[in-house]
């Protein structure tokens, strides 16, 4: 065991004390502070040998951008901060087997030409990103091409400018087995951005107030995400051209507009929707292209449309659902529907149920006449919930002729399900 | 006038047709809160008693109010006084009976049960749509001749109000669905006292749907402080207009 101990406090000792043991045998201990031998943190990382642990003390550090190649821990004490002067990108890393933690980010720099973040991984593996706070960033965490990536517990909190001015929160390109989870992510494009990303997990974050999505996710297969909140995002979360998806115990919550959805889903297949909750969202699920995708359990609460299933899917199965307090439960634009739909609560059932076996023994039709008048109309919105239109909706309920005929369903509870 | 209000006040209350009212409100607002397993459901039932039968209970009651006492309303005309007071305080003597009736029916059950921001556009509504359509009937009432015409022409009304209106609005959405319709579409609920008080109703109710393509227009409009204003202005019209021409007739006729 050798270290470097120039402080007298008690408490620094034995955090360095812990690290040491935590990193390998051989491993050194530089500290970077304003009152230490070592002032800079480009120094420390020149003189460092692979991996040290270089502790940054508090205080604010200008020292323009700042490159990671070799294996190295570098812990943050009490909130140091990495300014980048709106002109820098602070950290760029590239390597393996390098751990950043507790360190503030600020004020990185934008360029129309280049991604700039406060942090970049490329060409890397191994990564830990834990504790970090990331503000008025362009990018903030860029990840590419880089496996093993985690980061965790970061608070990242943008300033909401136009599209082009502000880059995505967490983004992640060409990447595997990255472990996104319980970061904080607010007021960027995306909140966290995937594209060619696979065997990687997103899980317990908040993402919200974002200007896009949430979450936005494309050609990323195999994926896993759970236990996120998206709230009030520009758009909500769009998941695109991607197979076998897992999506569990989500939040998607006020994501309002007329392009808001809690999740849009383009050209996705053999994935699960499951356990989630849609809390007013504009439309709770959007379906474009999907197959083979299960919807079960999951909450559909005050949603404009809960969901939307374009034409163009097929095989898709929704059961073991609650519906509720939504204006609309089901919109479609076309006549034709190959999805299944059995076992769902909706509140707007008025069957019996004589055999009281739970089940309502006639169909039920999510789709309602006038659901399918506003996809053609818009503008007769202005009529809905008038006696004329609820005349109009009956009418059609006895002779269906505009609503698809094969979307129902035909085994609808009686009592919502405990979820 | 305050005095000739009275009289028309426990006139009114002597026929008990208003308590009667009162209580069917009150019993058919109770159960429905009752019965539903959440209130939201309640209110949008609730919202079509508003829409259809309070109208229609407000038409159809001061018609036959104002034949009713079509005598004491002739006495009272040779006495010094106005022909305008006579008619404003017959207004105002069946408007706050009806209005109370309202208030006691329907208001108590949604404050108890659902004293939110949609609660309270229903209240809202209620109250407006009351007092629009009491003015409406006392103008029909004036022109129509004799009581069966009247009664007629305020079932007429209240037809072409709670139904045909929305019918001809559908058919010219669809006729010009290919032309920009955002400004049409808020003259046309402006037209019409019950769509205008639905639609206020739906910004607190369906505020998710609203945020979708056109909705946002009416949430954008309806929901800013101007459209609140607009929205009190033209109900506020509604009440005024009707009246107004009901007066003027009035002190014309030839009783």
């Amino acid at each position: 065991m050798n270290y470097t101990k120039r402080s007298g406090n008690v408490r620094l000792t034995l955090t360095i004390w812990l690290i040491s043991i935590c990193t390998t045998s051989f491993s050194t201990t530089i500290i970077v502070g304003s009152n230490q031998p070592v002032r800079s943190l480009k120094k420390a990382i020149e003189t460092a040998k692979d991996k040290d642990t270089i502790l940054l003390q508090s205080g604010i550090y200008k020292e323009g951008p700042i490159i990671i190649t070799r294996p190295l821990t570098i812990i943050g004490q009490n909130d140091p901060v990495l300014d980048g002067e709106n002109k820098f990108e602070i950290l760029l890393i590239s390597g393996r087997d390098i751990t950043i933690k507790g360190i503030h980010f600020r004020n990185s720099g934008y360029s129309a030409m280049n991604d700039y973040a406060s942090i970049k991984l490329v060409d890397a593996s191994n990564i830990k990103l834990e504790n970090n706070i990331i503000t008025g960033a362009y990018f903030a965490i860029h990840i590419s091409n880089t496996s093993y990536a985690t980061v965790r517990n970061n608070n990242i909190i943008g300033n909401p400018r136009s599209e082009q001015l502000t880059g995505n929160a967490i983004h992640l390109w060409k990447s595997n087995h990255a472990l996104i989870e319980k970061n904080h992510v607010q007021g960027h494009r995306d909140g966290i951005y995937f594209e060619f990303v696979t065997f990687s997990t997103i899980r317990y974050n908040l993402s919200e107030k974002n200007i896009r999505y949430g979450l936005h996710f494309m050609f990323s297969n195999d994926d896993t995400y759970l236990g996120n909140t998206f709230r009030n995002n520009g758009a909500g979360v769009a998941v695109m051209y991607s197979k076998k998806v897992k999506m569990e115990n989500n939040h998607f919550e006020q994501n309002w507009g007329p392009s808001a959805y809690g999740i849009l889903l383009k050209e996705i297949s053999d994935s699960y929707i499951v356990h989630n909750t849609f809390l007013k969202n504009t439309v709770g699920i959007y379906f474009e292209g999907t197959s083979r995708i299960e919807i079960e359990k999951n909450i559909f609460i005050e949603n404009g449309w809960a969901l939307k299933v374009q034409a163009n899917c097929e095989e898709n199965n929704f059961h073991h659902n609650n519906f509720t307090g939504n204006s609309f439960d089901v919109g479609t634009n076309g006549s034709i529907s190959l999805n299944n739909f059995h076992h769902n609560y909706w509140d707007k059932y008025e069957g019996y149920d004589i055999n009281k076996d739970g089940m309502g023994d006639i169909a039920y039709h999510p789709v309602s006449m006038y659901s399918m008048i506003i996809e053609q109309n818009p503008y007769a919105l202005m009529l809905f919930r008038s006696f004329t239109v609820q005349l109009l909706d009956k009418a059609e309920k006895a002779i269906p002729s505009l609503t698809p005929e094969n979307l129902i369903d035909k085994k609808p509870l009686m009592k919502s399900l405990k979820l | 006038m305050m005095k000739l209000s009275k009289y028309v006040l426990y006139d009114i209350l002597r026929s008990k047709i208003i308590l009667g009212y009162t209580l069917f409100l009150f019993i058919v607002s109770f159960s429905m809160f009752q019965m539903e397993e959440n209130s939201s459901k309640a209110i949008l039932s609730l919202l079509n008693i508003v829409l259809i039968v309070l109208p229609l209970v407000s038409l159809v009651f001061t018609t036959i109010h104002y034949y009713n006492s079509y005598e004491f309303i002739e006495l009272m005309s040779s006495q010094p006084m106005s022909r305008t007071r006579i008619l404003l305080s017959e207004f105002t003597g069946v408007s706050i009976s009806l209005l109370t009736a309202f208030l006691i029916g329907v208001g108590i059950p949604v404050l108890i049960y659902e004293a939110n921001e949609t609660g309270f556009a229903l209240l809202f509504t209620g109250m407006s749509l009351t007092l629009v359509f009491t003015s409406i009937a006392f103008l029909a009432s004036v022109v129509a001749r004799d009581k069966a015409r009247g009664i007629g022409f305020a079932l007429l009304l209240w037809f072409y109000f709670a139904l045909i209106y929305d019918g001809l609005v559908l058919l010219i959405l669809f006729s010009f669905s290919e032309y920009p319709l955002e400004k049409l579409t808020l003259l046309l609920s402006a037209l019409n006292p019950i769509d205008l008080g639905r639609i206020f109703i739906m910004l607190k109710m369906d505020v998710s749907a609203l945020m979708g393509y056109t909705g946002a227009l009416y949430k954008d409009f309806f929901g800013s402080g101007t459209g609140i204003i607009f929205t009190t202005g033209i109900m506020l019209l509604w009440i005024l207009l009707p009246l107004w021409l009901a007066v003027k007739k009035f002190s014309k006729k030839d009783l």
